[in-house]
């Protein structure tokens, strides 16, 4: 009943998932900033992603990369416009963007409008998901180990101390936000070369929440904790099918109890690292060293 | 020679006037005091220095420049920095990740660099702009940790602390920027008698190791005359009176405002 073709289908959503939450990550886990409007972001990357395969023949990767683009381009100018704007209206700001992406494709008839632009390249494959997931994972970390990426745990943490110690915020907030939009252009990029198919409704409210939803989840401020969170809620729909209608209720139950559980997250802003894994091999390995040696 | 000379400053919000022109100079390498009752407008002066506030009329000059219309950061880089009435510290990070966060000294290796070379083996990057900095920023921290004598307590998360070395610890963090004049508001607040007398000589312990100036907003009268060089008393946001300690006890102004005055009383 497991096929493989099923299971490789789940794999490859969850990776390509993965990419906007990686980007949504570095915002609202280590810069501070919440947003529900990065299937927006999304939408743009798809869009331009496709629009380069179909109709002037880029290859697949730079159209990617494209799109890509294309989302930080956006941010960018959203950004300069909202992100002097205090706390929570950048948020608002960011759910008034995506609903405007989603409503001018919805009425854009040269991409298919609302009904969507069918007979998308299938380019996606599971390899090249993988390859790109590890690429985007190990250069987040190495943003986020920099002192680039301490200059914006320190906004999220106490923006006016920040700004008192020589730390440029707006352009760290500006960093993040395209950085992060710059993942969710490929996300989407990808989600159309896989579905093969686009449509406006594919990035609605909904989707921008789920991303938000999956971030919280895994632990604000963990990496490790986006990307198992981003399995767990990308899959736990897929598992729960034999609860037929009552499954997004079942979804949402098991999100609010574990929410309550720990309150911080899967993972609670911790990482696991290749130190951890190795320094709990060698505390092992001295056990068992100091237990020989009674 | 002045590092900062503060000028006619003035600072309105809406229709109250919280600093009235006020004039007053910090020399290089003193200890000056900024005293008076609540709501002097102490407090305000430092926002304006800083840039946290905009201000409404009057100059700051800090060593020779015009810094009054600047932005916070920039000021920060320039050399002046401060710490808190309320301790503002990164309060879920370490004591470590506190300073070296701060740790920006001289470190101009850019995103790109990091994205590249952060996880590169050593013997590939030793060469690169990003492990050379990256290096340097963590002994500074080190470095730093170890003359405030917080290195026992590097890996505390900087919440969990006693008051008294969140204090210190803000002082670490100011003084990580390599600052030219530092700015310390109320550092003795809530601290008993021992904690202050330690305070005290910390400030005058770093404003020698670091080279400083150093401009201090303090109720504790005690700390206050026995390390400043010079006192600014401020009073409903103007200038009341301005010299050495032993002036400013003996001023018969300065007493009216701070034991309330009718006449003879």
């Amino acid at each position: 009943m497991l096929s493989w073709y099923y299971l490789k289908g789940i794999i490859m959503l969850a990776g390509i998932y993965l990419l906007p939450v990686l980007g949504l990550s570095l915002l609202t886990g280590f810069t501070g900033l919440f947003s529900f409007g990065h299937a927006g972001f999304m939408a743009i990357g798809g869009y331009t992603t496709a629009f380069m395969m179909m109709k002037l023949k880029v290859p697949f990767i730079p159209a990617i990369l494209i799109g890509g683009l294309f989302a930080a381009l956006f941010s960018f100018i959203i950004g300069k416009l909202t992100l002097k704007l205090k706390g929570d209206y950048f948020c608002i700001a960011t759910l008034g963007f995506g609903e405007a992406i989603r409503l001018l494709l919805d009425n854009i008839q040269y991409f298919g409008g609302a009904r969507g632009w069918p007979g998308l390249p299938l380019k996606t494959t599971l390899t090249t998901v993988i390859i790109i997931d590890i690429i985007a994972v190990i250069l987040l970390r190495n943003i986020i180990r920099s002192r680039h990426g301490r200059n914006m745990i320190a906004v999220r943490e106490e923006e006016l101390a920040s700004s008192i110690i020589g730390i440029d915020t707006f352009k760290y907030k500006m960093i993040s936000l395209v950085i992060s939009a710059f993942y969710a252009g490929v996300g989407g990029g990808l989600l159309g070369t896989y579905l093969g198919f686009l449509q406006p409704k594919i990035f609605s409210l909904t989707r921008s929440t789920e991303l938000t939803i999956i971030v919280i989840f895994g632990g604000l401020g963990s990496l490790t904790g986006s990307v198992v969170g981003t399995i767990l809620l990308i899959a736990l729909p897929e598992i729960l099918r034999s609860f037929a209608n009552w499954r997004l209720v079942v979804y949402g139950v098991i999100v609010v109890f574990i929410m309550i559980a720990r309150p911080e997250g899967l993972m609670g802003g911790k990482e696991l690292s290749f130190d951890i894994i190795r320094n709990l091999f060698r505390k092992r390995v001295k056990e068992v060293k100091a237990e020989g040696g009674k | 020679m002045n590092i900062l000379e503060v000028n006619g400053l003035t600072k309105q919000f809406g229709g109250l006037t919280a600093v009235n022109d006020v004039t007053f100079d910090v020399e290089r390498g003193s200890i000056t005091g900024l005293i008076g009752p609540n709501g002097a407008g102490k407090t305000t002066i430092f926002n304006l220095v800083t840039g946290v506030y905009k201000v409404s009329g009057g100059k700051i000059v800090f060593n020779g420049k015009e810094i009054q219309n600047e932005e916070a950061y920039k000021i920060a880089n320039m050399g002046i920095t401060r710490t808190f009435q309320n301790i503002r510290l990164f309060k879920k990070l370490t004591v470590y990740e506190n300073i070296l966060t701060a740790c920006q000294y001289n470190a101009n290796y850019s995103l790109f660099e990091a994205m590249i070379f952060g996880l590169v083996p050593k013997r590939f990057k030793r060469n690169s702009r990003f492990y050379r900095e990256e290096k340097q920023l963590k002994e500074q921290a080190e470095e730093l940790m170890e003359i405030l004598g917080l290195e026992d307590r590097k890996n505390f998360i900087a919440n969990n602390l006693p008051y008294g070395l969140q204090r210190r610890l803000e002082i670490a963090r100011a003084l990580a920027l390599r600052p030219k004049l530092l700015l310390l508001d109320e550092p003795a607040a809530g601290m008993n008698p021992d904690e202050t007398e330690k305070l005290t000589e910390l400030i005058a312990f770093v404003r020698d190791k670091f080279d400083l100036s150093v401009l201090l907003i303090e109720h504790h009268m005690d700390l206050v005359m026995e390390i400043c060089d010079k006192i600014v008393v401020l009073n409903f946001g103007c200038k009341l009176a301005e010299g050495t300690p032993k002036e400013i006890q003996q001023n018969p102004e300065v007493q009216k405002a701070y034991l309330g005055g009718g006449n003879n009383a």
